[in-house]
C-alpha cells in the first residue's frame, strides 16, 4: 500500500470562499480549512456553514482535507464537529491538544455524531496540534490516545509564547518539541508534521527550515499561503542518484524472490528491512513529484 | 424558524454574496437581487436562496442580496447563516 503523503498541508482561511474556491488548484498535499485562529469570533457561524457548504460540494480531487475546528472546550467547537463529520471530512484537527484526556473526548464526541448520521465508526480521523510545554511532554500518550489518529503536529507560535521565547531562523528553541512529537508519531506509527513558517517572503529561511525538519524525519509541514508549497516539495523531492539507488534496491530483492533466495544483496553488500523501508520511501516520494510513475 | 430581527451574512469580496434578510409579515419570501452575473445567473441565484429560506422553514421574509460571483455554496452558506442570526437561533440542521 502506497504510504498517504502530507509534504504539505496549506491552510484556507474558513470564512474566505475565493480561497475556498480556488484551494483545489494548488498542488499540495491536504487542504486544511480553517474555523480557529483565522476566523473572528463573530463569523464563527458563518465560517462554519461555509466550509460545511464547500466540502459537501466542491470535488477537490485526491487531496487530504482537513478541518481545523475550535477548542472542544466551547460550545463553538462542538458546533465545529457536527458540522464537519457530517460534510465527511478526512481529518479532523484538534488545536491546542494539551492531554490523551482531549483526544479521548474528541474521539468520543465523533464517534456520537458518526452514529447519529450512521456513517460507518472511524470514517473520520484525527490530528492532534500540540501547542504548549505541557502538550509536548504528553505527546507520547497523545499519539496514542485513539486510532483515529493519523498524525501529531507542532504548531510554535503558540508554543513559543508558552516557553517565554520566540522564533529564531534556526529554530533552536523548537529542537526539543519537535524531537518529542517526531519520537511519539514514530513511536504511535502515525505523521510527523511540522509548524508553518511564518514569513511568506523569506524563501531562503523557507527551505533552511523545510532541509532541517526532513532531516530530522518529519513528513512534512503546514503551509499559510501557495507559494510555500512547491519550495518544500522540491526539498522532499528524492534526487536521481536517491531515486537510482531505491529501484536498485527493489530490483534486487525482486530477483532474490525469483530465485526463492531470502538472503537479498546488492553490490555485495546484505539488503535489510530498514533499506528495503528507505527505498520504498524514496520511490513513494518521488513518484508524488511526478518525476517517476 | 420565525425572523425576529434583521440578520446579516457574507461579505462585498469576489466570490462572496452579502446577504441581508429582514422581517416581511404576511409578504411571502421576497427576493432582491443584485450581481453583475444576474442576467446569466439571476434565475438560479434567486432559486438557490429561495430554497434555502424554504428549507428552514421561513415562510414570510425579505431577503437582499448583493452578488459577486459567488458559487451555489457559498449563497447557500451565507443565506442560511443569515437566515439563523435573524432567527437568533443556534440550532443548526446540517443538511446540504
Amino acid at each position: 500500500m502506497q504510504e498517504k503523503l502530507r509534504r504539505t498541508m496549506m491552510f484556507v482561511p474558513g470564512n474566505n470562499p475565493g480561497m475556498i474556491k480556488d484551494a483545489y488548484i494548488y498542488n499540495c498535499d491536504c487542504i486544511m480549512f480553517d474555523l480557529e485562529d483565522s476566523v473572528s469570533y463573530a463569523e464563527k457561524d458563518a465560517a462554519r456553514s461555509l466550509v460545511f457548504h464547500a466540502l459537501s460540494t466542491i470535488d477537490y480531487g485526491d487531496k487530504e482535507l482537513v478541518v481545523r475546528v475550535n477548542a472542544l472546550n466551547t460550545p463553538i467547537g462542538l458546533d465545529d464537529l457536527e458540522a464537519m463529520v457530517r460534510a465527511r471530512v478526512d481529518v479532523i484537527r484538534l488545536p491546542k491538544t494539551e492531554t490523551a484526556e482531549d483526544i479521548v473526548f474528541c474521539d468520543a464526541q465523533i464517534e456520537r455524531i458518526e452514529k447519529t448520521i450512521g456513517i460507518p465508526v472511524g470514517t473520520t480521523k484525527l490530528m492532534a496540534a500540540i501547542e504548549s510545554a505541557e502538550g509536548v511532554l504528553n505527546a507520547p500518550q497523545i499519539a496514542k490516545a485513539s486510532t483515529r489518529l493519523i498524525g501529531i503536529a507542532l504548531g510554535a507560535e503558540d508554543y513559543v509564547t508558552d516557553l517565554k521565547t520566540n522564533r529564531s531562523p534556526e529554530g533552536i528553541e523548537l529542537l526539543f518539541a519537535r524531537c518529542m512529537i517526531l519520537q511519539a508519531a514514530r513511536a504511535a506509527g502515525i505523521s510527523a508534521l511540522d509548524t508553518v513558517f511564518s514569513d511568506v517572503n523569506d524563501e531562503e529561511g523557507l527551505i533552511a527550515e523545510a532541509k532541517h525538519i526532513k532531516q530530522l524525519g518529519f513528513d512534512g509541514k503546514s503551509v499559510i499561503n501557495p507559494r510555500q508549497i512547491q519550495p518544500i516539495i522540491e526539498v522532499f523531492t528524492p534526487t536521481l542518484k536517491e531515486i537510482q539507488k531505491a529501484k536498485a534496491v527493489m530490483e534486487a530483492i525482486a530477483q532474490a524472490n525469483k530465485r526463492g533466495s531470502g538472503v537479498i544483496s546488492l553490490n555485495g553488500k546484505m539488503i535489510d528491512r530498514p533499506i528495503v523501508l528507505r527505498a520504498e520511501r524514496v520511490l513513494s516520494l518521488a513518484k508524488a513529484a511526478k518525476i517517476l510513475f | 424558524m420565525d425572523i425576529v430581527t434583521t440578520g446579516f451574512a457574507g461579505t462585498m469580496e469576489s466570490s462572496d454574496i452579502m446577504v441581508t434578510v429582514s422581517k416581511a409579515p404576511g409578504a411571502g419570501i421576497t427576493i432582491q437581487l443584485t450581481s453583475s452575473v444576474s442576467k446569466q445567473f439571476g434565475k438560479q441565484i434567486r432559486s438557490v436562496i429561495r430554497e434555502c429560506a424554504e428549507s428552514l422553514g421561513v415562510k414570510d421574509v425579505n431577503i437582499s442580496a448583493i452578488d459577486q460571483g459567488a458559487l451555489d455554496c457559498v449563497i447557500k452558506a451565507r443565506v442560511k447563516t443569515a437566515i439563523y442570526r435573524a432567527c437568533l437561533s443556534t440550532d443548526y440542521r446540517w443538511e446540504v
